[in-house]
């Protein structure tokens, strides 16, 4: 697997000053490796999310490229594109992504179900328990804790075994200890089981389960 | 279909937000179901008299239109009774463009064993009647014999049951079917059995006896051959018979008719109101909703649902509703209308035909398409806009 950037931007209409826009992220290029952990830290409002999204997918640049096996993500039809996203990707985003009028399963299996896949039910036992949601399994997701939520999403991200992962800031709300347990199960994710790993945090124990780390200063990356 | 119980599942676990949509949609459906059923009953009525009637011109004495209404005797049965010299018959048939005439006699019972109400006993000539004969052929193969009836669908006796007029025991041959009109509720028999009911209710102190001439008759139904005018005629025949007045069927029917365009009207108005007002509603809704499930639909593109799927699954969602409301809504509407429709007949007091259960069920499988097709387009907008914004983008705003 290989996601490739090249000179890729974002602009954004500036609300106030003199110039028209603004790049929320500068042209850059970058590589997401099989089996690493990228960590990318940075002040709030520097281009952090704008940039993850436009790796997953998510977010149409305005200009460059990204590129996953050679195939350009914004280039693809949004049938394609959103096919792909279900099969290559799984995203942890910035805020609450559970559905609250599914169960904590459901929420799981839902990109599957999307898309009738089988259900990868063995998985997702297995990442409930990991993370410590067994006992919420059959829970309405209306009900959750914001912790809990974001564990959920990190569940569902990772049963679907995507070959990328990405996941912005996916230990915000969560106490040390689970942090911990996120992290390294990214990080087994990487390292046992070949997956690329994109991970925006302030979390300064992140950095110790990273394998590259980024960093973002008013949308212009740099690599630490 | 795994995204089809997707939908489903959406809807049953918000069922308050469903209902509400489900309401709204039936108020359309009510509408548009009830409305055309009325319209459309009336309209029967209307067909259904006119053709009862029969004739262009019908000839009563002179004397009658001071007794008696003929609007309320064909339209709501009311009772009533005048007589005149069998001969205008003939002096009719005289008349140049006359192609037709056949008599009729009318006499208003007392309360009669099979009726809580006075009933009107009409007598007809099976040779030359063209008005009642043909409708009461559909239901008796043969002539009315002597002292034979046929009874109108509302009268409460059934087929060879005996009722009792004036104390002379007639037999019931036939029940007709419903007209729509007053002729309902009216028995009829041949001239003979007439000629022996009048001479009960003289017997029991009832008059009708005319000056001149033995044999009475009440109304004469004339139609006109082809090509005639139907105003010559009338005049001419006018001008021919004293004592005797043509009255033309149309201007007797206009009242009706401008009435039950009357109606049409307004409740064509009030179809045309509920549905801008309900459909205001629906597109509000629905910008509602989607706003509040803005997060939903970002969280289901953000794992890989393309804009076609999102799409799909809330036009299959607000159809769902739509069924669900059409259905709810069509049945309201039948459940309030079929079993009341003597209720609306008396208070509109119009002749009033309810449509046959296929035409029903057709009308009514077109007002549940109608409606599903409009809950589903009016969350089309709604959904359009929502998946025009990338996913990412939609991801922020939902926050
Ligand atoms: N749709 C948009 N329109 C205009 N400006 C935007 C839009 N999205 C993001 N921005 C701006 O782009 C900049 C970068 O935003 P981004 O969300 O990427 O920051 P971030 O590094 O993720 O911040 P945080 O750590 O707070 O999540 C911010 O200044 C933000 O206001
Ligand atoms: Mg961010």
């Amino acid at each position: 697997m290989n996601l490739n950037a090249e000179g890729l931007s974002k602009q954004y209409p500036r609300k106030t000053g003199t110039a028209n826009y603004f790049y929320a992220v500068n042209p850059l290029d970058l590589a997401v490796r099989s089996g690493e952990v990228a960590v990318l830290t940075g002040r709030s409002g520097s281009g952090k999310t704008t940039l993850l999204n436009m790796l997953a997918g998510l977010l149409r640049p305005s200009e460059g490229t990204v590129r996953l096996d050679g195939v350009d993500l914004y280039a693809l039809s949004d049938n394609d594109l959103s096919r792909l996203r279900s099969e290559k990707t799984g995203v942890v985003p910035q805020g609450g992504s559970v559905i609250d009028t599914l169960t904590v399963l459901e929420n799981i299996l839902l990109p599957a179900q999307l898309y009738g896949r089988a259900l990868p039910v063995d998985a997702a036992q297995q990442w409930l328990e990991r993370l410590g949601l067994a006992p919420l399994r059959d829970v309405r997701a209306a009900g959750l804790s914001g912790g809990e939520r974001r564990r959920v999403a990190i569940a569902r991200a990772l049963a679907q075994d995507p070959v990328l992962i990405f996941a912005d800031e996916p230990t915000g709300d969560l106490d040390d200890e689970n942090t911990r347990l996120v992290l390294s199960a990214f990080r087994a994710c990487a390292h046992e089981n070949g997956q690329a790993v994109f991970i925006v945090t302030h979390e300064s124990d992140a950095l110790q389960y990273a394998d590259r780390v980024y960093r973002m200063e008013s949308g212009q990356l740099s690599e630490a | 279909m795994k995204r089809f119980s997707l939908s489903v599942r959406s809807l049953l676990r918000k069922p308050g937000r469903t209902a509400a949509l489900a309401l709204l949609t039936a108020f359309l459906a009510l509408a548009v179901f009830g409305g055309s059923v009325v319209v459309l009953s009336l309209r029967n009525g209307l067909n259904s008299l006119e053709a009862r009637l029969g004739a262009d011109i019908i000839l009563v004495p002179s004397e009658a239109q001071s007794k008696v209404s003929f609007q309320n005797m064909f339209l709501q049965g009311t009772t009533g009774a005048f007589y005149m010299d069998a001969s205008v018959l003939d002096k009719a048939l005289e008349v140049n463009g006359v192609e037709k005439a056949a008599p009729q006699t009318f006499l208003a019972s007392l309360k009669a064993d099979c009726c809580s109400v006075k009933i009107q006993v009409i007598g007809i000539d099976p040779e030359t009647d063209f008005t009642v004969q043909p409708w009461i052929s559909r239901s008796l193969a043969r002539e009315l014999g002597n002292m034979d009836v046929a009874v109108g669908c509302k009268v409460e006796a059934g087929v060879g049951e005996i009722i009792r007029i004036y104390d002379q025991r007639c037999k019931v041959v036939a029940q007709l079917e419903s007209t729509g009109t007053g002729l309902d509720t009216a028995v009829y028999c041949s001239m003979d059995t007439m000629n022996a009911l009048l001479k009960a209710a003289e017997d029991k102190g009832v008059s009708h006896k005319i000056e001149s001439g033995d044999q009475v008759i009440s109304a004469v139904y004339v139609k006109v051959r082809d090509g005639y005018s139907i105003d010559t005629v009338n005049s001419q025949l006018t001008g021919r018979l004293r004592k005797v007045t043509a009255v033309r069927t149309r201007s007797m029917l206009t009242g009706v008719s401008d009435s039950l365009a009357g109606i049409s009207r307004t409740v064509t108005a009030l179809i045309v109101a509920v549905w801008a007002l309900a459909l205001v509603i629906l597109l509000l809704a629905y910008a509602l909703i989607i706003r509040e499930r803005n997060r939903e639909f970002a969280v289901l593109r953000l794992i890989g649902a393309s804009r076609r799927m999102l799409s799909g699954m809330v036009l299959t969602e607000s159809a769902l509703c739509g069924l669900l409301g059409g259905l709810a809504g069509t049945g309201l509407a039948a459940l309030a209308l079929f079993p009341f429709a003597q209720l609306i007949e008396s208070a509109l007091n119009l002749p009033y035909l309810m449509p046959d259960a296929g035409t029903a069920l057709l009308l009514a499988a077109g007002t549940v398409l109608l409606t599903v097709m409009v809950a589903a387009l009016s969350s089309m907008a709604a959904a359009c806009r929502l998946s025009r914004v990338d996913p990412g983008t939609a991801l922020r705003e939902g926050t």
